[in-house]
């Protein structure tokens, strides 16, 4: 029992930080980025290419390298979110719904098949394996990788609500969130705004990748799929462009596949979360922290 | 959201064509020239490996005429359409294969699954936001082919195998591949016409307005969630003949077949073809299944090649490369009216 919530934290931990992206986003502007999955996926390639650069590292120098390659790949996914921005976000705004979602469409492709083409289709083992004891809490078994990679995502999450509450700029996110054309008549250069948003969300993403990829030890070119639909998932059970909604639905859903593939069948576990999803959307939209909204014409 | 209503997906001009080129890209004989190409490919080449080819182009191109009402037509975005190929072709294969029937006598059935299916999937859904609606499908598209994997009816990860023939008469054997071919053309061709016949129908004019405005077309008195719903069963069920084609070429169904990828691929033709015309779809169809076949180098690096074009063709292009246009013939008359009356037509 404790193991299975133990898990199911760990699992779900990961799941919020890519929620957080999606759920950023589209608070601003709306947008479904369909594309948040795959970078996760790149920014678990960019790390790898980094680790792969340095060469031997020694076990002991294991975390510390870690940390400066997670920085290191955070911003540069961090770019690249704000690159895609540029190219086939931007353009697109005020554009019927469905050309901004094609268009989303074919950015996750172009991810999943550019590192394809780049790294090769199969399977890349990590250059390094987190190594360390195992801990009993409470007659769970938690490993030490796997509480530092928690600290991790817990420091980033408070992080980040910090920039939000407290900062000018996350004033500003969260006034567009409102009403992006008054922020626009209030001084705010509201597209600086989102370029900061999509830079923090994709460098979330990112963060999460290396430490999937260090943790898991494999990595490939279509492992930001499945993921990005379960965060995509978590951020609609928290309530889609609430932030805090998303870091409680990432670890809400952590634990319901815990439980649901204990009762199921590991086999069953995806159909599982997607059968969640779709049960939250038609019966509460909104998520649980979300708040009532109307479509505006 | 008026100033979202898209001028981009909207007719640009009405009336007929004035260009030469134009007026013979619209006439109706270009059609059967199509229909004539097809019939008369397997003179040209009828080596195995080309009838396989053809006959999975045509395969494709009746999935992307049954997406494009629902994505062209109608304007939901569906990310999961194989899922309803994939319901044909296993109730299909299931039947045919515990009954000993020829693969023909399971249509009705795979025509109540396939309609079920719709039903399923569209009930709950087709009242959410367009974007929710994608990632649903796209979730929905996942589960069913992870429940044909996991399920031992649908053979597990293994699929089903030797699944009898389409149909068997005399000395007729529809296994023969060239007889397959031709009865797949005939098939896709006439489903490709109602396809865009529908789209001409009171019901296809409905879907339209529910694509471009749909508050304003519920304002009309169009039950938008009826017709929206209609547009998904007719979807299905070309998804689910689609599948019943797919069981008979291949005689086999296995879970691989129904990846996600295979949806986005119907996707790109629709969209690159141009969402809404037939025409352009019906070529776009066979542009994304022949064209890995003809340049052997582009097969490689084809799905990033297909995702850019679609991001550069939604920001340049919106409409795809061959849109709709000028499909209401009475119109014509509408271009005579003061021209304050057009503008607001064509905006």
């Amino acid at each position: 029992m404790t193991q299975l919530i133990w898990d199911g934290l760990f699992v779900g931990s990961f799941y919020a930080l890519i929620a957080l992206g999606y759920s950023m986003v589209y608070g601003i502007i709306k947008l479904l980025n369909f594309a948040h999955g795959d970078i996760y996926m790149l920014g678990a390639f960019i790390g790898f290419a980094l680790l792969t650069s340095m060469g031997g590292i020694p076990a002991s120098l294991s975390l510390g390298a870690l940390l400066i390659v997670l920085l290191v790949s955070m911003l540069i996914t961090g770019g690249a979110g704000v690159l895609i921005e540029r190219l086939a976000y931007r353009p697109l705004r005020g554009a019927p719904r469905l050309a901004v979602l094609i268009s989303a469409v074919g950015v996750s492709f172009s991810l999943e098949y550019g590192i394809a083409a780049i790294a090769g289709p199969n399977p890349r083992a990590y250059p390094i394996r987190l190594e360390g004891g195992v801990f009993e809490v409470l007659g769970a078994r938690a490993s030490l990788p796997q509480i530092v990679l928690m600290l991790i995502a817990a420091g980033l999450m408070v992080a980040l609500n910090f920039y939000i509450q407290k900062t000018s700029t996350g004033r500003a996110m969260r006034s567009i969130a409102l009403d992006s054309n008054a922020s626009l008549l209030m001084g705010i250069n509201v597209n600086a705004v989102i370029t900061r948003t999509f830079f923090i969300g994709s460098a979330l993403a990112g963060a999460a990748g290396v430490m999937a990829g260090a943790y898991y030890g494999k990595i490939d070119f279509l492992m930001g799929f499945i993921i990005g639909l379960k965060a995509f998932t978590a951020a609609v059970i928290g309530g889609i462009g609430n932030i805090k909604g998303a870091m409680l639905g990432g670890l809400v859903l952590g634990f319901v596949e815990a439980f649901g593939s204990q009762w199921f069948g590991g086999q069953w576990r995806d159909v599982f979360s997607f059968a969640v999803l779709i049960l939250f959307l038609t019966l509460r939209p909104t998520g649980i922290l979300g708040e009532r909204v109307t479509e505006r014409m | 959201m008026s100033e979202n209503v898209d001028a981009t997906l909207a007719p640009q001009r009405l009336g007929p064509p004035r260009s030469p080129i134009s007026r013979l890209l619209e006439s109706r004989l270009i059609g059967w020239v199509a229909l004539a190409a097809a019939l008369l490919a397997p003179f040209v080449t009828a080596s195995p490996y080309s009838l396989n080819v053809m006959t999975t182009a045509a395969i494709f191109v009746l999935l992307a005429s049954g997406l494009n009402i629902v994505v062209g037509y109608c304007g939901l975005l569906d990310l999961g359409y194989i899922a309803f190929m994939a319901v044909g072709a296993y109730t299909a294969g299931i039947i045919s294969k515990s009954f000993e029937l020829p693969l023909l006598f399971t249509i009705p059935a795979v025509l109540v699954m396939t309609i079920l299916a719709g039903l399923i999937i569209g009930a709950p859904t087709l009242r959410l936001r367009s974007d929710y609606l994608a990632i649903v499908t796209l979730g929905f598209g996942e589960i069913t082919r992870i429940t044909a994997n996991n399920l031992s009816v649908t053979g597990g990860p293994s699929g089903i195998f030797g699944i009898p023939g389409l149909l068997k008469i005399g000395g007729l054997d529809v296994e023969n591949p060239a007889v397959l071919y031709y009865l797949t053309v005939l098939v896709v061709s006439l489903f490709v016409l109602a396809s865009a016949r529908l789209g001409k129908s009171r019901l296809g004019r409905a879907w339209r307005f529910v694509r471009e405005d749909e508050d304003a077309a519920e304002a009309m008195g169009i039950h938008t969630y009826k017709v929206k719903l209609l547009a998904y069963i007719f979807g299905a069920i070309w998804g689910g003949l689609g599948g019943v084609l797919f069981a008979a070429h291949l005689s086999a169904v296995s879970p691989q077949s129904f990846i996600f990828l295979q949806s986005a691929l119907v996707l790109m033709a629709v969209v690159l073809g141009g969402m809404g015309n037939m025409r352009g779809v019906v070529i776009g169809a066979l542009v994304i299944s022949l064209l890995p076949e003809l340049l052997r180098d582009f097969a490689s690096n084809r799905y990033l090649v297909f995702g850019l074009l679609l991001v550069v063709v939604m920001v340049f292009r919106p409409q795809g490369f061959w849109p709709a246009r000028g499909y209401e013939r009475e119109r014509a008359t509408v271009d005579v009216d003061p021209p304050a009356v057009a503008t607001e037509q064509g905006r």
